[in-house]
């Protein structure tokens, strides 16, 4: 039966293709030798000639570059095409440029066939030129007959909501959040936490310059909220986000801070009289503590109050203490629509924990830290107020040592190189030895990774300090006397085994996607890449673009990365994202639904099939809201009458290029 | 047919945002495939009838891949659900039709996954060369 029906569905496709009289220019691209030196292009481009509806055919050495376009535009019009096939790379990459080149010349975009000979072809069949000059063949013959049924497609222009979405407020996304503000557009600067400030304001200074983090990062955050086309939404989440590129409409839920934002002015008065005291987790990696109402840290932005209800025991004592009488246990969460026309996406990261699997004693031993918590430890502000002490006893410790790559660079864990972690520790190691000169620092390491700018005199300096590198991974931590740490390591430099006893362990710890950015990739449906860190549209030219128009993501978001290099993809985000605000309209995929009314029976059946809602049964009809419909082609899998067809990818167009993947003897 | 190993033709429906993609990366990464593949690709996982399947077969394909995100990650919400349960009820057609369960694979691939791409298509070749050409195959067909 359904043999039966295939049949009689491409005889009928047949006889259409011939009424259509397609006349098709087939330009087959060397890509100098990425497919030159593998498949033989003029061997492709002649089989193509004498496939049915095909009136030129040629080899270009590059069919992208200026010359090869000019030869397209020029063939359309010497030889009448009315369809363009050009069998090169990937349509990901590829195709906007073609369907703009194929537009120039005269055509339908949409008129355009795109055949990938590199990348599914000679890039993956290097050793067998034979079975890749056929394979390559078959590929042009598939995309022939689907260039023969192919249909001239309009997209539509919309109009762009002039204003911009922030997702997550560390150092990339206030960064991107200001340039786009100073570009005259308003902007929403969403972040979870009840401050801005993201994991650069926790740090205690930066390389390679020493300087002092909270003090860079501090006035940077204060213009952030005093300027007035960002509106800041602190401790607040995106719930939900519909729409397409100028169009987004997102649902943010503000958390309930317990203390009235308007009102308060930081002063601190509640958490002294706060009688709850609970471990920071939040800003200083659990080493101190904090009250169940507190301010997050001094610095902070807003510089306001908040409730931990999880540990407040209504005692009331704060609001007593409040003179502002700010103090509210009665609130409640609330939502806010918002509109905006792009999405920057800057969610950063989590420090990778080493405790569920205890990496080198973490989490059993006292003394052994991450280079997170050590960075809390040396803070002027932090818990200790700055005076490095050993958890075990709380006394300064005198041999400290350094594990590189924890998390990193390691195949049990993640295979990827966090890049900042060679230059953090040195930095750690230089502050240590400065405040205490008759401390011993051991960095055992497998390379250390210093590019850039300072940052391999950085690393000299600390070796000019008296920074000891054992080239090496250790083997065994283990524990002994007075909680000191002993690490069995071999310098692979000397062939020497050491058993080093250290008052303080500090693990290296690398960076790892966030639970929270992975709520946001998936909200959003932005590709993950396989370090689990939100994918880019193309590693080099599109580096903070995704595939989705008018979503862009910055800094650790997009895979490990140090602070310039945030900000430098925060004001990336901002001027790509800005060129939609500015040209006020954006266009859409021309590849949407159709129904063939005098073949629908109004069955319904593809309602329900739509994620988007664009379609609806009015009065036993069914009716297509263009601007909702996406293109996936769902529904009209689910049609039973095969009156709704997808634009571009219609049934008669796949059918045909399927039984063109075949050939029989002798063809 | 020459000396060399018989190498069947197998259809493989990728959706354009992961699994195109990860055929894609595979190529970039250089990962050496054996040449059976042909590929068609569509927006959406969803978009995959299995009247598509079904005909690749009569038209003469050794094995049929359906592919698509990861589930949770479709590009258009939930796509690669409804490609699923397609999947499940093409599953067992083609048991009815007599041919061999190793000839329809269903498989998510990213478009990071370039070396996983590559190792499916050589896992599924191997695995069909073993079982020799499609009994449903045309005659005079290659």
């Amino acid at each position: 039966m359904a043999q039966k029906e295939s049949i009689t569905k491409t005889e009928e496709f047949t006889e259409y293709e011939e009424a259509s009289d397609p006349r098709i220019g087939v330009f087959v691209c060397e890509c100098g030798v990425n497919i030159g030196g593998v498949v033989n292009c003029r061997a492709v481009a002649d089989y193509a000639a004498t496939l049915p509806g095909v009136v030129h055919s040629t080899v270009n050495k590059y069919a992208c570059s200026d010359a090869g376009q000019s030869e397209i535009k020029q063939a359309i019009m010497e030889h009448d095409l009315n369809r363009v096939l050009v069998a090169s790379c990937t349509p990901k990459t590829h195709e906007p440029i073609f369907r703009a080149c194929v537009e120039e010349g005269g055509l339908n975009p949409y008129l355009f066939e795109f055949v990938n000979i590199r990348e599914h072809c000679s890039w993956i069949h290097m050793q067998d030129k034979e079975s890749a000059t056929k394979k390559a063949s078959d590929l042009v013959r598939m995309g022939v007959s689907r260039a023969r049924l192919l249909e001239p497609l309009q997209s539509t222009e919309v109009p762009v909501t002039n204003k911009a979405l922030v997702i997550g407020a560390g150092v990339a996304g206030m960064q991107a959040a200001l340039d786009i503000a100073d570009m005259g557009y308003k902007v929403y600067l969403v972040e979870k936490n009840p401050s801005i400030g993201g994991k650069m304001a926790q740090l205690d200074k930066t390389f390679p310059t020493n300087d002092c983090s909270i003090c860079i990062l501090g006035p940077k955050m204060v213009e952030v909220s005093r300027n007035r086309n960002i509106e800041l939404l602190t401790y607040s989440e995106v719930e939900e986000v519909d729409g397409y590129v100028g169009n987004f409409k997102v649902k943010v839920r503000h958390k309930p801070r317990f203390v009235d934002v308007t009102t308060c002015t930081g002063c601190g008065l509640c958490v002294q009289k706060c009688p709850i005291e609970v471990p920071d987790f939040e800003f200083n990696e659990g080493i101190g503590t904090r009250r169940a109402i507190y301010v997050p840290f001094p610095q902070a932005v807003p510089l306001r109050a908040v409730v931990d209800r999880a540990v407040c025991i209504d005692c009331g004592a704060c609001s007593k203490a409040c003179e502002s009488h700010s103090i509210n246990m009665e609130q409640e969460e609330t939502f806010s629509d918002i509109e905006v026309g792009v999405i920057v996406v800057t969610t950063g990261y989590d420090v990778y924990n080493p405790e569920p699997t205890h990496d080198f004693g973490y989490g059993l031993y006292d003394n052994v830290i991450t280079g997170m918590e050590l960075e809390r430890l040396l803070n002027a502000s932090g818990p200790t107020m700055g005076k490095l002490v050993r958890p075990s006893d709380v006394r300064p410790p005198k041999r400290i040592g350094f594990i590189q790559c924890v998390g990193s660079r390691d195949k049990k864990r993640n295979r990827y190189c966090s890049g900042f972690c060679c230059m953090y520790a040195l930095k750690d190691a230089q502050l240590i030895r400065e405040k205490y000169p008759d401390s011993e620092v051991y960095i055992m390491y497998m390379d250390i990774r210093a590019p850039f700018r300072n940052y391999e005199e950085f690393y000299d300096r600390a070796r000019d300090m008296g920074v000891k590198f054992i080239r090496g991974k250790p083997g065994r931590v283990t524990e002994g006397k007075d909680n000191n740490i002993t690490v069995r390591v071999e310098d692979t430099l000397t062939n020497n085994i050491y058993n080093l006893e250290l008052d303080l362990l500090v693990l290296s710890v690398g960076a790892v996607s966030s639970e929270s950015s992975e709520r946001i990739r998936q909200l959003l449906k932005v590709s993950r890449a396989a370090d689990g860190f939100m994918m880019e549209a193309h590693p080099k030219l599109k580096p903070v673009d995704t595939t989705l128009d008018g979503i862009f993501i910055g800094g650790v978001t997009q895979g490990p990365k140090d602070i310039p290099y945030s900000v430098s993809q925060g004001s990336a985000c901002a001027a790509r994202a800005t060129r939609y605000l500015a040209q006020g309209k954006a266009s859409t995929e021309g590849i949407t639904v159709d129904v063939d009314v005098d073949i629908c029976v109004g069955c319904g059946i593809c309602v329900p099939m739509c994620p988007f809602q664009a379609l609806s049964l009015v009065d036993g009809k069914l009716g297509i809201i263009k601007a909702l419909c996406k293109g996936c082609g769902t529904c009209a899998v689910a049609c039973p009458t095969g009156a709704l067809q997808q634009d571009h990818f219609k049934n008669n167009q796949i059918f045909a290029q399927v039984r063109s993947a075949f050939t029989f003897e002798g063809e | 047919m020459t000396d060399k190993e018989w190498e069947p033709k197998i259809v493989a429906f990728c959706c354009n945002w992961c699994s195109y993609g990860g055929a894609d990366t595979a190529g970039m990464g250089r990962f050496q495939q054996p040449s059976s593949l042909r590929i068609i690709r569509v927006m959406c996982s969803g978009r995959i009838d299995p009247m598509h399947v079904l005909n690749a077969f009569l038209e003469g394909a050794d094995a049929v891949l359906v592919t698509g995100c990861h589930i949770g990650d479709c590009h258009y919400v939930n796509g690669n659900y409804k490609a699923e349960v397609r999947y499940r009820f093409l599953e067992e057609m083609v048991r009815e039709l007599g041919l061999e369960p190793e000839r329809l694979q269903l498989n998510w691939i990213s478009a990071s996954e370039g070396e996983k791409f590559a190792n499916f298509v050589r896992d599924v070749t191997a695995q069909i060369r073993q079982l020799g050409p499609s009994p449903l195959k045309p005659e005079g067909v290659n």
